[in-house]
């Protein structure tokens, strides 16, 4: 399918089609090839150099070559070759590269004199933060500094950074924005499997009999697995589809069975799944037997949770939740999806874990067609995860067990105790409340854009505004949080630098550097090493820390450090990627050529000697001693944990009788920095909207297009409303939407209009991943 | 047969335990986390009260329901407002660990009442008694282990900074 515009004024089909045509295929089948392909209007494809990349505009990881005409982009086209898209592209892919060549782009650093950003040279901006730095480690140590980083950057900028912040300032406070979009994925994997790692493979989708998609809009999320996902269920083996949404989303429309469940109570109906399948012994007694522990515990745990019990507590008809489990049950092969819909609501982790036992109980992992996915938000959020710039340390190493630590210090070259690891890496609630105290005093951001996706806007940005903070913001727009910055420093990003990235999946991208960034823009990797250089951080012999000077440089240190971990690059090269053939790790000696499935043979990463962590108390998020732990799983199996429904915390009431569920929308992606660039992104969807059910429009006067006004006990916005066939009690807004491209600039001039202004400061107690799918709010019209 | 003053302990110490969570966490409500985790523990050690209940009149005594102390309505908004403001300031770090420290304490006694009241349904032979001091026990430990964790997570950034 091959795409040019030939009128700009009309809306292009795959605005109006974000899926576009059908290739059905039978099960156990491959995918067909479809090459989509959008090339600036006149460009035509004989002229251009393509050069290989994948998107970083969501997480599927679709491979893109990029089209270069006279040094600047011209297109995108999708890679025939790649695993994941076998040539297809989502709406985002084909339009959203038009934002690199944007005019606003930072070309310049910029440092705040007299209350305003003025340019500057990158000498004088990088001593500023240098003198700061310098001068606060001396008065208040390392724990006064604080690193918030993305899911959006290269796996070499982040283990540059990860370095760079742990070894080099010694301090425990970095994490990255995926803490609001992926924690849970990495913590429920975990405490399942004792180390991060996704078990399963989109190839999954080709040896399905059911898939089950929980809180997973994977239509508007990772549009081209959803066009997989619809190509088989329009071929001739058509596997039954469960979802768990209270939206009618395009998944659901295409659901056998859709639970529309109340907000908030994920937890109490994957309890009764998992009552129903021991109720009525769909269970693998054997698998389980073998290869998990946990299971009397759970069992016990989930006794009273009958469909009766948890249809009360879910808003849904005990029978639809025997289906449900039926489906489950009695199919062959399994394959779960989960994203924000459990990651963002109450009792997260637990919520996620439950979908792992439901694969550990039917024996379902590692198998075609058996596998779980526990989705990433953000593109790049795996390599976060991966080098331990999020909040764990590099490698999936534990950081309560020294053996792995010392091993990381022997990598590094520096003492044991430089590396903070008295704790957990402080998460990103916890560093913000640090700002908030004064405890934290240097805040460095990169990539991210906290004043519009972090809960409660007015407290962050009363945070981002204290006096006291010195702000550093790494990025290529001048974004709402950038506003607040002491500093600013303009960043080149994808197409404009060399590196790799990981999907969801585990496939290995690389990404080349196909045009030169904007004016002085430097790529990231090189504003972190021009930092630690300027700092003087050392090895423990006195060596620069950081000793490569290039991306590939970055990479094979990176493969040292992950070598023997189960995120395990040794066996790749950058060589290696340019070629068609695609990668997913662990990639080793032993297995040159990736691995397509984890723990085909039960082969855990939870020995107590190995496990990336010991597990939490999923109530109350307190860690497991290692003794205990030993205790539970001396033999490194799969852990069935269990933990019981409680309400949220906060419950819609006389004033607040609506739950708020905040999310995305297939047009943008995160704060709309670059998407809200691309004129076919912005005009499909250029403003927020309120979408509330027809009953609950009628009740309270709105018709489609009112302006209606939503308010928490945090703050209130105004959008036009959207009667959708969502669940009554429940109003959606998409959270993409801040203020650079209005009036208020940073903030609100006038009524407000982002998500986030009405979210609740609150996390799960095991990911600390914010909650942002649960606040009681109230709705009138405006 | 002294079993009912026990019981009576175990409720008494459960309300108390119960009434300082409320406490500790209006005390820090700019601790998010603490705020919201202390009342849904508030929740489950006063309802350890109501499990007990039933086994009251066995031994001759009763110990009412695990209802809490009055909503102090204004009074509770200030101490919140005091908080927040509070809040702002690093100083607030060493009365947490402290309320920390105090909350770890009044778990401790009542993880204690209840090994003494599990020893006691053992020798008397309840095995009724014995479950329920067996599950609400597991949960006072778990709340227990909590203020250790908590504590644990709080103290590097307030004691350095």
């Amino acid at each position: 399918m091959s795409t040019t515009d030939a009128d700009p004024a009309a809306v292009h089909p795959r605005i109006a089609d974000p899926w576009g045509a059908r290739t059905p295929y039978p099960r156990d089948s491959e995918w067909p090839v479809r090459v989509d392909q959008h090339l600036a209007p006149g460009v035509d494809e004989d002229d251009v150099d393509w050069f290989l990349s994948a998107s970083i505009l969501h997480s599927n990881g679709d491979e893109i070559d990029i089209a270069v005409k006279d040094g600047r982009i011209v297109g995108v086209r999708g890679d025939r070759h790649s695993r994941v898209n076998r040539g297809r592209l989502g709406p985002k892919d084909l339009f959203g590269w038009q934002a690199n060549a944007s005019p606003e782009r930072l070309t310049r650093p910029l440092l705040r004199e007299a209350g305003e950003l003025h340019e500057t040279d990158w000498d004088t901006a990088m001593e500023r933060i240098v003198s700061r730095s310098k001068e606060l480690l001396s008065e208040s140590g390392p724990g006064a500094f604080g690193f918030y980083t993305s899911g959006q950057l290269f796996l070499e900028d982040y283990y540059t950074l990860s370095m760079m912040t742990r070894a080099g300032i010694g301090t425990n406070h970095l994490d990255g924005n995926t803490r609001l979009c992926t924690a849970t994925a990495g913590e429920a994997l975990k405490e399942s499997f004792g180390s991060d790692g996704q078990p399963g493979s989109y190839a999954d989708v080709d040896h399905a009999d059911a898939i089950c998609c929980y809180g997973h809009n994977v239509a508007e999320t990772q549009t081209v697995l959803w066009m997989r996902m619809l190509d088989r269920l329009s071929g001739p083996d058509r596997p039954r589809l469960l979802v768990v949404d209270p939206r009618r989303t395009p998944v659901a429309r295409e659901a056998n069975i859709h639970l529309a469940l109340r907000s908030g109570t994920n937890l109490a109906l994957l309890n009764a799944l998992v009552h129903e399948l021991i109720a009525r012994d769909w269970i693998d007694h054997d698998y389980v037997e073998a290869n998990a522990v946990g299971f009397e515990e759970l069992a016990g745990s989930v006794e009273g949770c009958t469909p009766e019990w948890a249809a009360g507590i879910c808003g849904l008809e005990p029978r639809e939740i025997s289906a449900a489990a039926e489906l489950i049950g009695t199919t062959d092969r399994l394959l779960s999806t989960v994203l924000q819909g459990l990651y963002q609501s109450h009792q997260a982790t637990a919520a996620a874990c439950q979908v792992n036992n439901i694969h550990i109980l039917r024996g379902m992992l590692g198998q075609p067609g058996c596998g779980v996915l526990q989705m990433n938000g953000q593109p790049t959020a795996q390599n976060t995860r991966e080098t331990g710039a999020d909040g764990d340390l590099p490698g999936f190493r534990n950081w309560a067990n020294d053996a792995p630590v010392e091993e990381l210090a022997w990598l590094w070259n520096v003492q044991l105790a430089q590396i903070p690891h008295y704790g957990p890496p402080t998460h990103a609630m916890e560093i913000f409340r640090y700002c908030e105290e004064g405890s934290i005093r240097f805040l460095w951001v990169s990539a991210t854009n906290p004043a519009v996706s972090l809960p409660e806007l007015e407290r962050i940005r009363s945070i981002l505004a204290e006096e006291r903070l010195f702000l550093v913001v790494q990025d290529i727009f001048l974004t709402e949080t950038a506003r607040f910055a002491d500093v600013v420093l303009p960043a080149a990003t994808w197409g404009e630098k060399l590196g790799t990235f990981t999907n969801a999946d585990r496939t290995v991208h690389l990404s080349e550097k196909a045009v030169d960034p904007p004016g002085e823009a430097r790529p990231d990797m090189d504003i972190f090493r021009d930092y630690a250089e300027r700092m003087g951080f050392t090895d423990k012999e006195g060596a620069p820390l950081i000793k490569w000077s290039d991306p590939e440089g970055a990479f094979e240190a990176w493969k040292e450090c992950s070598r023997g971990r189960p995120c395990d690059y040794s066996g790749i090269t950058y060589e290696r990627l340019r070629e068609p053939h695609d990668l997913q790790w662990p990639v080793t000696d032993e297995r040159p050529d990736g691995t397509e499935r984890l723990y085909a043979d039960a082969d855990f990463h939870a020995h107590p000697d190995d496990c990336e962590s010991y597990g939490k108390d999923l109530l109350t998020g307190a860690p497991l001693d290692p003794p205990e732990y030993r205790a539970l799983n001396p033999d490194g199996q799969a852990i069935l944990k269990a933990a019981d429904y409680v309400p949220p915390h906060e419950q819609p009431g006389d004033e607040h009788e609506f739950r708020l569920n905040t999310g995305r929308n297939i047009y943008h992606f995160h704060t709309r920095t670059k998407t809200a660039r691309a004129p076919e992104l912005q005009a499909a969807a250029p403003e927020p909207w309120v979408e509330l059910s027809p009953a609950d429009a009628e009740s309270l006067g709105i018709g489609e297009g009112d302006m209606v006004e939503v308010a928490s006990p945090r703050g209130s916005i105004v959008a036009p409303a959207r009667i959708t066939d969502i669940r009554e009690g429940v109003v959606f807004v998409p959270f993409h939407y801040g203020y650079w491209d209005t009036d208020g600039g940073d903030s609100p001039n006038g009524a407000a209009r982002a998500a986030n202004e009405l979210t609740i400061t609150d996390w799960d107690p095991a990911s600390k991943q914010p909650l942002y799918k649960v606040a009681p709010v109230s709705v009138r019209k405006a | 047969m002294k079993i009912g003053v026990a019981i009576e302990a175990v409720a008494a110490a459960e309300r108390e335990l119960a009434d300082e969570l409320i406490a500790v966490g209006e005390r820090h409500k700019p601790h998010h986390d603490l705020f919201q985790l202390t009342k849904t523990l508030a929740r489950i050690e006063r309802g350890h009260v109501d499990a007990l209940a039933p086994h009251a009149p066995r031994y001759e005594t009763e110990v009412g329901d695990g209802d809490g102390a009055p909503d102090p309505g204004p009074l509770r908004t200030a101490v919140e407002k005091g908080a927040e403001l509070l809040g702002r300031r690093p100083e607030a770090g060493l009365l947490l660990l402290r309320d920390l420290r105090r909350l770890h304490v009044c778990a401790a006694g009542v993880s204690l009442d209840w090994v003494a009241l599990g020893q006691a349904a053992q020798a008397a032979k309840d095995a009724e008694l014995l479950a329920t001091v067996t599950a609400c026990h597991s949960e006072t430990l778990r709340t227990l282990k909590w203020t250790t964790y908590r504590l644990k997570e709080a103290a590097p950034q307030v004691l350095t900074s």
